[in-house]
C-alpha cells in the first residue's frame, strides 16, 4: 500500500555491479518506502537475482558504482549479517540445504539474533517451539519439518515455505523475495502468497522478484518494474504486469530507463 | 608385505607373552602360538607398504611398550562419567585387564537371561563351544602384524553371545580405559549374534590421562541369518596415544550390520574394518567420522566384500581436519563375480579447516559382476561459501556460521548414533572442538 507520509526504506541510485569482471548491473535506480510492495520482473539474465544478492551482500559481486541507502545508512558499510539484523531479508531463489543443522535449531538461532536486535528476550527451545508451530500454521507446514536438517530433501515448494517461515520469524523491514513462486504449484503459490500478505504491514516493504504474473494475482504490487540488461527499463502500477503478460518482454525493449517510483 | 625375520622391535613387544597362563581352550593356545610365530616372521609396516603409504607409524617404533604390570586401582567414581545412562550391561577393561568391580554382567541383572556378556577367561565350557569356531577365525593375522600381536596376547576380552530370536533391548557397553603410560593393551571383542537376534554394542576407548600408550584391538562380529547388529565404536584415546584396530564382520543371509565409528583421539590411529557379505540379502551401513586437530593422524581402511547376490552396502565416511592434522581414508568395495544385483554406495567427504590440514582419500571399487548398482565418490573441500552466505543473510556472524557448519558436517554422522546419551555427549564434544572464536 502506498502511503504519502511513509519513510523511505531503500534508496538505490545508479547501482553498478560486476561478477568475475562482467558488468551485470548497469545503473539501477529504485526507491522503496515502507508499506509498499514492489514487483521486479524481467527475462532470465536481466540481472534481477543479482540485484537481490547485491542488496543482501553476496561476496561474489563487486559494486562498481552508485549508492544504496537502507534505513538512512550506507548499505555497503554493513556486512551481510548486519544488513539482516538491520531488517533486510532475502528469500532465496534456491534455498541452501544444510545437512546436520536441525531446522528448529537454525530458526531459533536466527530468531534470537533478531530478538537481541529488537531489544527483546531470547526464547528457550520450548518457548520457541510454541511460536514456530504457530507461524507454521500460517504456511500450512508440517511441524515435522522442524526436526529435519535445514532444507535437506525438502521439495521445491517446502523450501520456499521454509523461506517465508524465516521471514515470518525475523519480521524484516524489507523483504526481497527472489522468485519465491518458481517451482511451486498453484496451491503452494496461494499458500505462500497468503503468508506474505499476512506479514505485509505499514512498517515494512516487500520486493517481489518474479518472471510471471501469477504470483501478482495474489500479492498485489503497488509498483511493477521491468529489468533488462541490468537496468530498470520501465516502471508502472500493477497493470504493467498484466500488459507484460499479454505482450511479452519484447514489448518494453529499447525503452528509456524509467523514472517512475524513484 | 615382505617378510624379514627377527624384527627386534616386535621381539621387545612380545616380552611377557610367555608368562600368559594356558587357556582351557586348546584352540586358543594354538592360536596364540601361531600368532607368536607370525609376529616373529613379520616386520613393522612402513610407508613403503601400499597399505601404510600415508600413515607413518615410525613414531610408535621409537617407544617401548609393555603389557600392564600393576593394575590401576580404579573406583567406580573414577570412571562412572563414562557410563551410559541407557545401559547397565557393561564390561570394563582397565589397561587391557578385566575389571569385574567396574563391570555389570547380564547375569547380575537377570538370572534367567540366555544372553551371555562376559569376560573371555570366565567363559563356561558351553560358551567355549560357541566361541571356538569364531574366535580368531574372522580376523586373519597371517599378514597383519598388529592382529598377530593382539592374538599372541589373547587371554582376556569381551564376548557376547545373543541366542536366536533374542532381542537385547539395552545397548551393551564395552569400555576400555587407559590409565598408564608406556603400556601396550590388547583389547579383544567377539560378538556372536544368533539367527533373528538383535543387539546394539558400543565399543568405547577412553583415557584418564594424556599419556603415551598403545591400544591394539581386534574385534570379530558374526551375524547369523536375519540377525541385526548395531555397532558403535568410539575412539577417544589420549592425544598422545597410538590406536591400532582391526575389526572383521561376517554377515549371513538377510542379516543387517549397522556401524558408526568415530575417531577423536590418539596421536596416530588406524582402523581396519572388513565387512564380509557372505550370503544373499545381507545389508550393511558403515559410517564414520574422524574429527582431528593439531598433529593427529587418523587412518580408516574399510573393505566391504560383496560375495553373493542381492546384498546392499551403504557407506558415508567424513573427516574434519584442523590445524596440521592428517586424515586418511581407503575404502574398498569388492563385488565378486557371484554378487549380481549388488546395490552399493560409498561417499567420503572431507572438510579441511586450515591450509596445513591434509587428507588422503582413496575410494576403490572393484567390480567383477555385470548387473550391479554401485556409486562412489569423494570430496575434499573447505566450508561452502553459499552455505555461509545463507546463514549470514539470516543474521548469523561469519564465525557463528562457520562454527555451525563445521559442527553440522560432523553432526550428520553423530545424529545416526542410536544411543541418545552418547549422541548428546558426542554432540557436545563436536561442538567444543568446532567452536572457534
Amino acid at each position: 500500500m502506498i502511503y504519502q507520509d511513509s519513510k523511505t526504506l531503500l534508496k538505490v541510485r545508479g547501482l553498478y555491479a560486476t561478477a568475475k569482471g562482467i558488468e551485470i548491473l548497469k545503473g539501477i535506480n529504485l526507491t522503496v518506502k515502507s508499506g509498499e510492495v514492489h514487483a521486479i520482473m524481467g527475462t532470465n539474465g536481466s540481472g534481477k537475482s543479482t540485484f537481490a544478492k547485491v542488496l543482501a551482500g553476496h561476496a561474489a559481486y563487486e559494486i562498481t558504482g552508485g549508492t544504496v541507502v537502507f534505513k538512512g545508512k550506507n548499505l555497503f558499510d554493513l556486512a551481510p549479517e548486519e544488513r539482516a539484523r538491520a531488517g533486510m531479508f532475502l528469500g532465496f531463489q534456491y534455498p541452501i540445504e544444510i545437512p546436520g543443522v536441525a531446522n528448529n535449531q537454525f530458526l531459533r538461532l536466527a530468531y534470537n539474533k533478531a530478538q537481541v536486535q529488537r531489544n527483546k528476550d531470547e526464547l528457550d527451545p520450548l518457548e520457541f517451539d510454541d511460536l514456530v508451530r504457530e507461524k507454521m500454521k500460517l504456511l500450512k507446514m508440517d511441524p515435522e519439518f522442524l526436526d529435519r536438517s535445514v532444507n535437506e530433501d525438502f521439495s521445491g515448494g517446502e523450501k520456499k515455505r521454509n523461506e517465508i517461515l524465516q521471514m515470518a520469524l525475523l519480521d524484516p523491514r524489507l523483504a526481497i523475495l527472489d522468485e519465491t513462486d518458481s517451482g511451486l504449484d498453484i496451491d503452494a503459490v496461494r499458500i505462500v502468497a497468503n503468508g506474505v500478505n499476512q506479514l505485509a504491514n505499514r512498517d515494512n516493504a516487500i520486493i517481489l522478484i518474479t518472471h510471471y504474473q501469477r504470483m501478482l494475482n495474489y500479492i498485489v504490487p503497488d509498483y511493477v518494474h521491468v529489468m533488462e540488461s541490468g537496468r530498470i527499463v520501465k516502471s508502472g502500477g500493477k497493470e504493467l504486469a498484466l500488459e507484460l503478460e499479454a505482450h511479452g518482454y519484447d514489448w518494453v525493449s529499447g525503452e528509456q530507463p524509467a523514472t517512475v517510483g524513484t | 608385505m615382505s617378510v624379514v625375520t627377527g624384527d627386534s622391535y616386535l621381539k621387545s613387544l612380545l616380552q611377557g607373552q610367555s608368562q600368559l597362563s594356558a587357556s582351557p581352550l586348546e584352540r586358543l593356545n594354538r592360536l596364540r602360538a601361531n600368532a607368536v610365530d607370525r609376529v616373529s616372521a613379520l616386520r613393522m609396516p612402513t610407508i613403503r607398504d601400499e597399505e601404510w603409504r600415508f600413515t607413518d607409524i615410525s613414531p610408535l617404533t621409537k617407544l617401548s611398550f609393555q603389557p600392564i604390570r600393576i593394575v590401576s586401582p580404579l573406583q567406580v567414581s573414577d570412571v562412572e562419567h563414562f557410563y551410559l545412562a541407557e545401559s547397565v550391561t557393561r564390561l570394563v577393561f582397565v589397561d587391557g585387564v578385566y575389571a569385574p568391580h567396574l563391570s555389570t554382567q547380564l547375569s547380575d541383572i537377570s538370572k534367567d537371561s540366555s544372553v551371555v556378556v562376559s569376560n573371555l577367561s570366565a567363559a563356561t565350557s558351553e560358551d567355549l563351544a560357541t566361541i571356538e569356531p569364531h574366535l580368531g577365525h574372522h580376523t586373519e593375522f597371517q599378514d597383519n602384524v598388529f592382529a598377530a600381536l593382539n592374538t599372541a596376547f589373547l587371554h582376556e576380552g569381551a564376548f557376547i553371545i545373543v541366542p536366536r530370536n533374542i532381542s537385547v533391548e539395552m545397548p551393551v557397553h564395552l569400555l576400555f580405559i587407559a590409565t598408564q603410560k608406556e603400556v601396550a593393551s590388547y583389547p579383544r571383542c567377539l560378538l556372536i549374534a544368533g539367527s533373528g537376534s538383535t543387539v546394539t554394542v558400543l565399543e568405547d576407548y577412553v583415557s584418564l590421562q594424556e599419556e603415551t600408550y598403545v591400544t591394539n584391538t581386534v574385534a570379530e562380529i558374526v551375524l547369523a541369518d536375519n540377525a541385526i547388529v548395531n555397532h558403535i565404536r568410539i575412539q577417544r584415546d589420549s592425544n598422545q596415544a597410538f590406536h591400532i584396530a582391526n575389526c572383521a564382520v561376517s554377515l549371513a543371509r538377510a542379516s543387517r550390520y549397522q556401524s558408526i565409528s568415530v575417531a577423536l583421539g590418539a596421536r596416530i590411529s588406524r582402523y581396519n574394518l572388513n565387512v564380509l557379505l557372505a550370503d544373499e540379502g545381507a545389508e550393511c551401513t558403515v559410517d564414520g567420522l574422524a574429527l582431528i586437530s593439531n598433529r593427529q593422524l587418523a587412518d580408516t581402511h574399510t573393505c566391504i566384500d560383496h560375495t553373493k547376490p542381492h546384498c546392499t552396502s551403504r557407506q558415508l565416511h567424513k573427516c574434519i581436519v584442523d590445524d596440521a592434522a592428517h586424515a586418511v581414508f581407503n575404502g574398498k568395495i569388492m563385488v565378486r563375480p557371484d554378487a549380481q544385483f549388488t546395490d552399493s554406495s560409498q561417499s567420503n567427504r572431507n572438510l579441511l579447516l586450515t591450509s596445513k590440514a591434509r587428507v588422503d582419500t582413496k575410494p576403490q571399487l572393484e567390480i567383477f559382476a555385470d548387473d550391479v548398482k554401485c556409486a562412489h565418490g569423494a570430496t575434499v573441500g573447505q566450508l561452502d561459501n553459499e552455505e555461509i552466505f545463507y546463514l549470514k543473510s539470516r543474521g548469523l556472524s561469519e564465525i557463528t556460521a562457520r562454527n555451525l557448519l563445521t559442527y553440522a558436517f560432523g553432526a550428520e554422522i553423530i545424529d545416526r548414533i542410536p544411543i541418545a546419551s552418547l549422541k548428546f555427549q558426542l554432540e557436545q564434544t563436536v561442538l567444543e572442538q568446532t567452536q572457534k572464536s
